[in-house]
């Protein structure tokens, strides 16, 4: 939270930096023109920018503590510590969580000065924010105890992270695609979170499976990451 | 008090620790001396929570390492061979959050951050980032942290390595300080004169097995009061004397140039294994 702290003008301006310009490439370069499901392009891209950059912030966490693991060693400084691998894992879970909140909060800022209202105050929207962003959190904690370097860990991020961006209905209905395509689409947790995002942001009622969906896979991902931290001993 | 009873540590098919056992005594300064990859801190590690044990057994006044983990870990701080300060952050900063990790209340963390910054000399320096200060600065500041939570044992992996002679004999000072306040202090070191200055006790370590484990007056008295080193078919070599009449006889029966010097730890780790401590 301290380092948040220190690191919060810089953060809020590198968060601003993808929205500005997928809002500005493919808002202005669509236009109008193109409606999904009776929403202008806009309307349709901010959700979905909103999923991928709860995402993308609360993966970001497994740089940190990549980078508190094999540079700075500070991880032994919480391995020596008299705290249960629970509390290591939530306050890791949570830092990455507070990264995507405020990345969400910079994305619906600019939306609004691009003109787009949503439904953003809706309660549903920010639980399936936050579910997704447990999700991801949860799995970089594990993922970043698992690899050896700081290289492998940029591996990860091209081979799972950037493809979900891309694939899990941010840019584009999943419906749109191929019959086999879609169905590999539809096992990512990012599908499930981008749909009930956009579902609440237009002011409908999402459903309950995907939040079960979202819920339940970050349930998984977590006791992952604490089995991790523990194997991490070695 | 630190109890170890036959600990072993394997890497897949290496024995990085083999049957390792020794007791040290409260307030006692223990070091544990040997070459690099001899075990030292795979010991510390294992004591610590870092790494698990293959076997045997280890209790810190009286928790088992690994049964009673989280109460074995408020026994002890520990100070690391690398620097593992969070270099973005203040002096204060560091300090505070190691206090949150062991749960102290606000009032006390202020108490004993004036305290200990104060003790190892860095006051002024408390609102400092960190990665401005010098090597031995941070030494300082990680023994500071490590005293944070009032330990009763210490553990230090080559506290002064990289140091300049200076600044280690001044760690030496704080370390010799925290030993007459009470504090149990497990040392590994490669430097000699370190383990000879600071330690109570020495275990020599060499390839995972404790080889030997005395007081530095024990090991010296042992191997002799004198040595002479000396050239032999093209190898340096050392020979040990009880007393120095015994060496002036050696000297005056040697052909050729020699050096006569007081035995040290180094001498008694070599005739016991063979080899040297800085290899």
């Amino acid at each position: 939270m301290l380092l948040l702290k220190r690191r919060i003008k810089r953060l809020i301006l590198s968060m601003s930096v993808s929205p500005l310009l997928y809002l500005i490439a493919f808002g202005y370069a669509m236009g109008k023109s193109v409606r999904f499901g009776g929403h202008t392009y806009l309307e349709f891209l901010i959700p979905g920018l909103v999923a991928m950059s709860s995402m993308t912030q609360s993966f970001a966490i497994a740089t940190d503590i990549n980078v508190a693991r094999f540079y700075w060693h500070i991880f032994e400084e919480f391995q020596a510590a008299p705290i249960g691998n629970v509390a290591y894992v939530a306050g890791e879970v949570l830092a990455g969580m507070s990264r995507a909140l405020i990345s969400v909060t910079v994305i619906l800022t600019l939306g609004m000065l691009f003109g787009v209202r949503l439904h953003c105050l809706n309660p549903l929207f920010w639980l399936a924010v936050a579910l997704n962003s447990f999700v991801f959190a949860s799995l970089a904690v594990a993922l970043a105890m698992l690899v050896k370097s700081h290289a492998d860990q940029s591996l990860l991020t091209s081979f799972v992270i950037t493809p979900m961006a891309f694939l899990g209905g941010t840019f584009f209905p999943v419906d749109r695609l191929p019959h086999w395509a879609g169905q590999i689409i539809w096992i990512l947790p990012l599908t499930h979170a981008s749909k009930a995002i956009r579902q609440a942001a237009f002011g409908n009622l999402p459903g309950l499976s995907p939040y079960l969906f979202v819920g339940l896979t970050g349930i998984i991902f977590f006791t992952m990451a604490l089995k991790c931290v523990d194997q991490a001993r070695d | 008090m630190i109890r170890v009873e036959g600990l072993k540590k394997t890497y897949r098919h290496v024995h990085a620790l083999d049957e390792v056992s020794f007791c040290v005594k409260p307030g006692e300064l223990f070091a544990y001396l040997g070459p690099n990859g001899a075990g030292k801190t795979t010991t510390i590690r294992i004591l610590t929570g870092l790494t698990r044990l293959s076997g045997g057994n280890a209790w810190l006044n009286g928790f088992h390492i690994e049964r009673d983990s989280l109460r074995a870990k408020r026994q002890f701080g520990l100070v690391m061979q690398s620097i593992n300060l969070d270099q973005e952050l203040t002096l204060l900063e560091n300090m505070d959050i190691h206090g949150r990790l062991y749960g102290m209340k606000k009032a006390l963390r202020r108490i004993r951050i004036r305290e200990l910054l104060g003790y190892v000399d860095l006051m002024s320096r408390k609102d400092t980032i960190v990665k401005r200060l010098s090597g031995g600065m941070k030494r300082r500041l990680m023994v500071a942290r490590a005293l944070m939570h009032s330990p009763k044992i210490l553990f230090l992996d080559e506290p002064t390595v990289g140091l300049d002679p200076g600044i280690r004999r001044r760690i030496w000072g704080l370390i010799k300080q925290i030993q007459h306040s009470g504090t149990t202090i497990f040392l590994t070191t490669h430097y000699i004169e370190e383990a000879e200055f600071l330690a109570d006790r020495v275990a020599f370590i060499d390839k995972g097995k404790i080889a030997a484990l005395d007081t530095p007056a024990a090991f010296m008295a042992r191997t002799g009061k004198w040595a002479i080193d000396l050239m032999q078919d093209g190898q340096m070599k050392s020979v040990y004397f009880k007393d120095r009449k015994e060496a002036d006889t050696f000297v005056a029966n040697h052909r050729g140039s020699y050096t006569l010097r007081r035995v040290n730890l180094e001498d008694a780790f070599l005739s016991l294994t063979g080899k040297k401590v800085k290899n």
